[in-house]
This record gives structure tokens, C-alpha cells and sequence, in this order.
């Protein structure tokens, strides 16, 4: 899992810092944050990443518009894709899995089922 | 008596010696065939006795060996019942420490949690952004989509609500210590959790949760949920600890934070008064 990059995208840093704390248990991960759709773009150009984990509802760009622009970028066609969302609702979801996004995690935050859907996403 | 008649007698006597020489004969010859006879059937008896004393022999190890193998089987049959009980009692060991496992992780998840909830907390003194964290950790953590926080004032011993989500601030009345639900939570410092959601409509003064935000014994306010999550049905035994743990962070985090922003205000008036009076 040597030099795994993850981008987080959250715009609670109490959030983000569960997430985090979450994914430093795979040993090998490299996690970088970013507060919001915009932030993420950025980081995403900057850098190349392997999975990317992002929130539905944050202020500027949303995690919807951030998976629609992420897939119609050519380096990002295939990154698997993880949203975060508070909505139980399936409409979220649904919009978030048809725009290009591989899996979703519902609120509240369980470290388990964070764990369990990035290791199943990256075969390990 | 003629001539003749001498010779012819002789003659009949010589045949008649003959005749009884060869009966003789045969007669010993039968004898010695009746003697053949008995030897031979004497000889007999002995052989079947040697070979059936033989074949009993060999029945008799073959026994021996059905013997040994039947207890060999046994053993056997006994060491795969013994072997098939360890298994069973292992894999009964496996089945424990992997639910152990489990329960370990779980707890050292929400330590984990409750660890980053409350370094969050205590990482700032601004009392909004307090108030905010304690929003989001109740939102994230706990799963409550409609909630208020409400503090003590202790002049007027009104609890008045400063922050909620999902919700208007001004929905949320004042609530009297010792007053309902959320007052009695506040008088007893004790946690309240409604004993069945089904059925349950909103009521301000009726939360689902009541846990009083205390700094040891002394209590400061309270967070009141009206609402869970879609996806979050009920509360489990941790979010139970999770909410007594989180409540006193949050607490003196609030406390100090306001402690914080109070002085930070005086001290700003009593500068203004020094540098009034020294211009």
C-alpha cells in the first residue's frame, strides 16, 4: 500500500479529522484534505490520487458537482469515488452513484464501514 | 477197493488241500486287507484331526486379529471424537476472540472518535466555534438531525437555547430548571433517553435525549434531540457512553470558552476605560 493517495474532501474539520484518523489505520496511506469542491479540484490537479472520499453538503462547490467534474476529467476516469453524506434519502445517493461515483457512506461516521468500503474498493 | 478208485480219491483229497491252501490264502490276504482297511481309516481319523485342529488354529488367530483391529478402531474412532471436541472447543475459542475482536475495535473506534471530538473541542477558545463543533460532533458522531443546545443562565436559572440544527433558534423555548423533561435532566445532572421512538412526534419540551453538559457536578446546560437520522433507527450502548463522554467536553469547552470570550470582553471595556482616562 506504499504511496496510496487519498483525498478527503470535507468541509468539517471534525469530520474530516474522523476520516482521517480513520484511514491512518491502513498502514501506507498518504491522506490529503481539502475543505470543499473547489479545494479538492485544486489538490486533484496538483497531485495524482488513488481514491478519493468526499462530502455531499459543503459551501462553494458540493460533492456532486465535484464527482461530475472528476469524472469528465480524463486522469480521473477511473479513481474509485466514496461520498459522504448526511442524507439517509436515497435521492443524494442515487444522483452521487449516476454521476460517477463508485460507493456512499451515510452520517453518523463509523470508522468500520469507512474501513470496510475503501479496502473493498482498492482489493485489499 | 479198485486201483481206481485210490487214485481218484487221492486225487479229489490233493484238489480239496489245494482249494483249502487258496481259501487259506484268501483268507489271510482279507485279513491283511481288513488290517489295510482299519490303518488307513485309523490314519484318516488322525489326518481330520490334525486339520481340523489345524483350521481351528487359524480361525482362532484370524479372531485374535478381528480383535485387535475391532479395538484398534475403537481407539481410533475414540481419538476422532476427541479430536472432532477440540476442534469444536477451538473453534468455539475462534468464534469468542473474533467477537472480542470485534468489540475491541469498536471501542477503540470510539475512543478514537471521542479522541478527535474532544481534541476538536478544547482546540479553540472562541465560544461559536465551540457551539459549532458541538453541532457537527452531534450530527456526525451521535446522528441527530434535528437537536438544540441550550445553557444555564444562572441569574435567571433559565435554560436559553444558543444553538440547534435542523431547526430555528427561536422554535426552542426557555426551559426552567426543574421544569419538564429537559429541566429535570438539568436538576438531576442525569441523562434522559426515551424509552420508545415509535409513535413519537416532535415536542420541544419532550426531546427523544436530554443530556445535561456538567463539569463534574455542576451543570451547565443541556443538548435536547428531537430527531435521529433516517438511517440511524436507535441508539446502541455506545452512543450511550459516547453522549456522557462528549457531554463533559463539551462542557468545559463551552465553559472555558465563554470564560474566554467574558474576560476578553472585559478586558477590552477596562482598556477602553484606561485609555480614556489616561488620554
Amino acid at each position: 500500500m506504499s504511496g496510496f493517495k487519498v483525498l478527503v474532501v470535507e468541509d468539517s474539520p471534525t469530520m474530516r479529522q474522523l476520516i482521517v484518523f480513520a484511514l491512518k489505520r491502513i498502514r501506507g496511506f498518504q491522506i490529503v484534505e481539502a475543505n470543499d469542491g473547489v479545494d479538492g479540484l485544486k489538490k486533484l490537479s496538483a497531485d495524482k490520487f488513488d481514491l478519493i472520499l468526499t462530502d455531499i453538503n459543503m459551501p462553494i462547490m458540493d460533492g456532486l458537482k465535484l464527482v461530475s467534474m472528476v469524472r469528465n476529467d480524463p486522469n480521473y476516469k477511473e479513481t474509485p469515488i466514496i461520498v459522504i453524506t448526511t442524507e439517509g434519502a436515497t435521492e443524494d445517493r442515487e444522483r452521487a452513484l449516476a454521476l460517477g461515483a463508485n460507493e456512499y457512506i451515510t452520517k453518523p461516521i463509523q470508522t468500520m464501514k469507512i474501513l470496510e468500503t475503501v479496502k473493498k474498493l482498492i482489493n485489499i | 477197493m479198485s486201483h481206481n478208485e485210490d487214485e481218484h480219491n487221492e486225487s479229489a483229497e490233493n484238489r480239496a488241500d489245494e482249494f483249502l491252501q487258496v481259501f487259506k490264502k484268501g483268507a489271510e490276504f482279507t485279513q491283511d486287507l481288513l488290517k489295510e482297511n482299519e490303518r488307513l481309516r485309523f490314519r484318516m481319523v488322525k489326518l481330520e484331526e490334525t486339520l481340523k485342529e489345524h483350521s481351528l488354529g487359524i480361525e482362532n488367530d484370524s479372531d485374535a486379529a478381528s480383535v485387535a483391529l475391532r479395538l484398534k478402531i475403537e481407539e481410533l474412532e475414540q481419538e476422532k471424537v476427541e479430536i472432532l471436541d477440540r476442534i469444536k472447543v477451538v473453534e468455539e475459542e475462534n468464534q469468542g476472540f473474533a467477537n472480542r475482536y470485534l468489540e475491541i475495535e469498536e471501542e477503540n473506534n470510539m475512543l478514537a472518535n471521542l479522541y478527535i471530538a474532544s481534541y476538536q473541542l478544547h482546540s479553540t477558545l472562541d465560544f461559536k466555534e465551540v457551539l459549532q463543533i458541538i453541532l457537527e460532533i452531534v450530527i456526525n458522531l451521535i446522528g441527530a438531525e434535528e437537536f438544540g443546545v441550550l445553557l444555564l443562565d444562572e441569574k435567571t436559572n433559565l435554560l436559553e437555547p444558543v444553538a440547534c440544527e435542523g431547526l430555528e433558534l427561536s422554535q426552542l423555548p426557555k426551559v426552567a430548571v426543574g421544569h419538564g423533561i429537559i429541566g429535570e435532566s438539568v436538576k438531576t445532572g442525569e441523562n434522559y433517553f426515551i424509552e420508545t421512538m415509535d409513535g413519537y412526534e416532535r415536542d420541544f419540551v419532550k426531546p427523544i435525549v436530554c443530556i445535561p453538559l456538567k463539569i463534574k457536578e455542576h451543570v451547565i446546560g443541556v443538548i435536547s434531540i428531537y430527531k435521529l437520522l433516517t438511517q440511524k433507527e436507535q441508539f446502541t450502548n455506545v452512543d450511550y457512553e459516547l453522549f456522557t463522554l462528549l457531554a463533559g467536553h463539551a462542557a468545559t469547552a463551552v465553559f472555558s470558552s465563554r470564560m474566554y470570550s467574558d474576560s476578553e470582553r472585559k478586558l477590552s471595556t477596562i482598556q477602553g476605560f484606561i485609555d480614556l482616562l489616561t488620554k
